[in-house]
């Protein structure tokens, strides 16, 4: 009995490294899949014309069979730093705030919070744009910098955006301010600094790397968001002259059209495109912000 | 009180939350002397250093009763704005090093620009000056511009000592500043504020017996919070009067 017991262990343990081997394969492969298979979607239409043009003409015209995806790429691009000129601030401050002026039991207190925000899913945060946003955008904002606004925008967008990456980003900088070492503003304040010098001129200083891949981490989260964003950013093509006006950012194209037109010539092969492009921005954004911390940790 | 005492610490207690740190603590301190705090790991020696220059203040869930006269003034009361100035009278040197995230030359630098001193000259002076006096200033002269951080732990050490010495403290406060050095740095701490001593008044906390024996004026010896025998390194060492503080002496509590 015993002895059955031994070698049924030991095949469970292989069993066990066997599966465990084989997850990892599948998350590792699962990027290069991905990535792979949108290329090949994509190819038809890289055949057809060069990427550059792709990438850079204004000429959106499916049914000519032009695909330029400037004015999504341009879209994509404003709303997502919008969003985090509003997120970032708001996040460095509150974190600061938190970490350093509050006592523990309110940052306990505070975790779940902040959890619950970024769990809730986006379409309930389009939801609330489109009933709150809009209107504040369209009747209080536009007047406000003399303009006019159907309240579906940029910088609609961008709000509502800045809103759902806020729990996002704030928690990794909570994270990153808590692991630097109180001795540290110990050290500064012994040598006469105020609470408030310290942090300006030693913690956020200490923390750089940390805020950097933060709001490097934010910004790739923030550009591949879909549905929120969708909700209230007009979805017009063209290239937006102002926060005021409608945009149509990269994945509002993909979902808005994936299996509506697809009888149109290469069409599908450009929203694949888009897609890698997506894909890729994300990916390199990631990367960066991760290499950023590790480049930086070295200098300081 | 005599002019002989630098720091006079009276009834101080200290809770962080419902736990009481220290308990009633009564301790005078001799000014251009080395003063020493002993105890076992935990006792609250960290905290009472802490508590000199009113680091406590940062943590909101600690609480101080009690008084500390420096040169006669209860620092406990001064109002929060003017703490900095408090702390500009004593220089901290803690458990590690830690270093601000800068170079060399701006850790010096950085208590004299907060207080308004920033001609380039004044500040190239000054970083000599303390520099030399850490006995760092031959393996750093020529890098200052190089991130602090680069330095060995040792190195990094007496560069806390320089940047602490060059706000012109009055007092050197020093939290077990040799236990993460190698002996030969170790050694040059010591003897750094065996020299020191003319011009200020040392606290040090330390484990190290020996050490405690070799640089010793004054003796403050702690156990739980509480303050159970002090007096002079003859004294204490030679002729402990306190059960407790004789059992330290034997090693019975490491
Ligand atoms: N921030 C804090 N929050 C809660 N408890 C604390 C805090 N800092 C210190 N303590 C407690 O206060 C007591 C005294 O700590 P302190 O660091 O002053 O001891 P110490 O004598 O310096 O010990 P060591 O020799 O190990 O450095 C310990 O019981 C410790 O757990
Ligand atoms: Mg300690």
């Amino acid at each position: 009995m015993k002895r059955f017991f031994k070698i049924n262990r030991k095949i469970r343990n292989t069993f066990h490294k066997r599966w465990m081997l084989l997850s990892l394969i599948v998350v590792i492969a699962m990027p290069i899949v991905l990535g792979v298979g949108l290329y090949l979607k994509s190819a038809m239409l890289l055949e057809q014309t060069s990427l550059i043009k792709l990438l850079f003409s204004k000429e959106w015209k499916p049914m000519q069979g032009l695909f330029g995806l400037w004015p999504f790429i341009v879209s994509s691009l404003w709303v997502t730093i919008l969003a985090l000129l509003i997120a970032g601030p708001i996040c460095l401050l509150a974190a600061i705030y938190m970490t350093q002026y509050t006592k523990k039991y309110f940052l306990r207190m505070m975790h779940p919070v902040i959890d619950i925000l970024a769990g809730i899913p986006s379409v309930v945060y389009g939801v609330w744009g489109v009933i709150f946003v809009v209107p504040l955008v369209s009747n209080h904002l536009a007047p406000f910098f003399n303009t006019q606004s159907s309240g579906y925008s940029i910088l609609t967008g961008a709000i509502v955006l800045a809103v759902m990456i806020i729990p996002f980003i704030l928690n990794i900088l909570i994270e990153v301010f808590r692991n630097i070492p109180d001795q540290l503003t110990e050290a500064s304040l012994s040598l006469g600094a105020t609470h408030w010098e310290t942090v300006k001129h030693v913690l956020v200083r200490k923390a750089f790397p940390g805020i950097v891949s933060a709001f490097g981490l934010g910004i790739s989260r923030a550009f591949g968001e879909t549905i929120a964003v969708l909700m209230v950013v007009g979805n017009v093509t063209q290239i937006p002259k102002g926060i005021f006006q409608p945009g149509y950012p990269l994945p509002a194209l993909i979902a808005n059209n994936y299996g509506e037109m697809l009888s149109i010539p290469l069409y599908d092969s450009a929203l694949m495109l888009s897609a890698l492009v997506l894909f890729v921005v994300v990916l390199l954004f990631n990367f960066a912000s991760r290499m950023a911390i590790i480049k930086l940790e070295r200098h300081t | 009180m005599d002019n002989q005492t630098k720091i006079h610490i009276k009834n101080l207690n200290l809770h962080i939350g419902k736990q009481q740190i220290l308990k009633d603590i009564n301790v005078q301190i001799p000014k251009n002397k080395i003063t020493v705090i002993l105890g076992p790991s935990g006792c609250g020696k960290t905290t009472l250093l802490k508590s000199l220059n009113r680091l406590t203040d940062i943590y909101p869930d600690i609480k101080v009763e009690g008084s500390i006269e420096i040169d006669g003034q209860d620092i406990l009361k001064v109002k929060k704005r003017d703490v900095t100035d408090i702390r500009k009278k004593m220089g901290l040197l803690s458990q590690r090093p830690y270093p601000l995230p800068m170079s060399i030359y701006k850790n010096i630098t950085y208590g004299l620009k907060i207080s308004g001193r920033r001609r380039k000259r004044f500040l190239n002076k000054r970083v000599e000056h303390y520099l030399k006096q850490a006995s760092l200033w031959d393996e750093v002269k020529d890098r200052l511009k190089d991130p602090a951080s680069a330095l060995s732990i040792g190195q990094q050490q007496r560069l806390c000592l320089a940047r602490g010495l060059a706000v012109d403290p009055e007092i050197i406060l020093a939290d077990e500043p040799t236990s993460a050095l190698d002996p030969v740095s170790s050694q040059a701490i010591e003897e750094k504020f065996v020299e020191l001593k003319e011009r200020y008044t040392i606290v040090m906390v330390t484990h190290v017996l020996r050490q405690a024996r070799r640089i010793a004026d004054h003796v403050v010896f702690m156990y739980l919070g509480e303050v159970v025998e002090q007096g002079s390194a003859e004294e204490v060492f030679g002729n402990p009067k306190e059960e407790r503080t004789k059992a330290y002496l034997r090693g019975a509590f490491n």
